[in-house]
């Protein structure tokens, strides 16, 4: 049983899912350690939320193992629940309650629930207690539903999408409330988003899925460092894109071409020598780059 | 201590923070015995992963650049270090090499721009130490 504390806040093995002819989730194995935040990035459609709702245990896997804090979320859905925080990317709070009846609603189901917490939140997030869920902006319903994901110290804030769809501001919020919650001891962060400029700025930890696949998964760092621009140069303009094999795509026009390589530089450059093309500068790639590159590998 | 990070160039967060504080003790605008912002307060005004702003840190630490003090906080090490000197060189070094680059896209030879150095360097000296 779960004497010790389990090392990985999230543990996913091998998940897979169909929905009618569609498989949606195909052998997804990552794994969330404690106290670090996680970033699932991915193109719309590619399966975040269908393995967010197996983390919340709202979907049975159909094979494959899911464990939050070593419990199944199907089979114990109260210990994985009362230690999860989520905002969902619809936000379906109950639009006839007002504010402060929210809150009171929902701290009745959390033991853990910090009054004075939520009201701070609150108050930081300019939020009129007594407005109604229904007449909020949609950065206030955002704001609204992180409160409530937040306000009972979960040791696990699950988001999904938390920015898509809101203005700077509320975005700001949403970044201090995830380095909030992993600067607080132990917390861990899971959260899925396309902003990649989001994810570079606070994961520790990414996984990329396309397709229903996780086809990288890694400390950013790690990511960051494989992954390498290489800017070739070939004596005579090319018509279509040179045929470089190994890189993940090859990007430009004329003489000068950009390629992005994950891991084996030289395998590429020696495969850029062979259709004439020299490398003349060598970059880290950004992580936006990096996901455009796959995305474009994954599709073709 | 205000500090700018941007995503788009791939260049890594922890090395962009590194590299501007190194910038701020070089060209004096963090002093030697000045402290850096904690780790936390770091990681909230540039909105980062505090993991990120530690391993930033920790590489000036490895420097030299700063130094913690048990208990209390991290803070800039003495100017006078050959590291100090040697960013300010650095510094310089991209400083001439943008110079370089435009006297060969004027057609102006590099021991003629020696010569208007010298002259130029000459000429904003004050009259007493001449």
């Amino acid at each position: 049983m779960n004497t010790s504390a389990p090392p990985c806040a999230v543990e996913v093995t091998g998940l897979s899912r169909t929905f009618g002819s569609k498989l949606a989730l195909n052998h997804v194995s990552l794994q969330v350690r404690r106290g670090r935040v996680f970033g699932l990035v991915g193109a719309n459609g590619a399966g975040k939320t269908t393995l967010i709702q197996h983390l919340l245990g709202r979907l049975k896997p159909e094979s494959g193992l899911v464990r939050v804090f070593g419990f199944d979320p199907v089979e114990d859905p109260v210990a994985v629940l009362s230690r999860t925080g989520y905002l969902s990317e619809n936000r379906d709070l109950p639009a006839w309650m007002r504010v402060d009846e929210l809150l009171r609603y929902t701290a009745a189901f959390y033991p853990k629930w910090d009054m004075a917490y939520a009201e701070a939140l609150r108050q930081q997030f300019g939020l009129d207690p007594r407005a109604k869920i229904r007449t909020l902006s949609r950065g206030e319903n955002a704001k609204a539903g992180l409160l409530i994901a937040l306000a009972y110290r979960p040791e696990l804030l699950l988001l999904d999408e938390p920015s898509s769809g809101l203005d700077p501001v509320v975005r700001r919020d949403i970044l201090e409330a995830i380095i909030r919650t992993v600067a607080d001891e132990g917390r861990t962060v899971f959260f899925s988003s396309h902003l990649l400029e989001e994810v570079e700025r606070v994961a520790d930890d990414i996984a990329m899925m396309f397709n229903g696949q996780v086809v990288l998964t890694g400390t950013l760092d790690d990511v960051k460092e494989s992954h390498h621009r290489l800017i070739l140069r070939f004596d005579a303009p090319q018509i279509s894109p040179p045929k470089v094999t190994g890189v993940l795509s090859i990007t430009g026009s004329g003489q000068e071409w950009t390629a992005i390589c994950n891991g084996k530089r030289e395998e590429a450059m020696a495969a850029a020598a062979r259709v004439g093309g020299r490398v003349v500068a060598e970059e880290s790639a950004s992580l936006d780059e990096i996901f455009v590159a796959w995305a474009g590998a994954k599709t073709e | 201590m205000q500090l700018h990070v941007s995503t788009g160039d791939g260049v890594p967060i922890y090395l962009q923070i590194a590299t501007q504080v190194k910038y701020l003790v070089a060209s004096g605008r963090l002093a030697p015995g000045d402290e850096v912002p904690p780790i936390r307060v770091l990681a909230h005004q540039l909105l980062v992963n505090p993991n990120t702003v530690a391993r930033a840190y920790l590489e000036l630490e490895r420097e030299g650049v700063v130094h913690k003090r048990h208990g209390s906080g991290t803070y800039v090490s003495d100017a006078g270090s050959p590291l100090a000197r040697k960013e300010r060189l650095k510094i310089l070094a991209e400083r001439v090499d943008a110079l370089l680059a435009e006297a060969r896209h004027l057609e102006v030879e590099p021991q003629e721009l020696q010569r208007l150095i010298k002259e130029r360097s000459q000429s904003i000296q004050p009259k007493e130490n001449k």
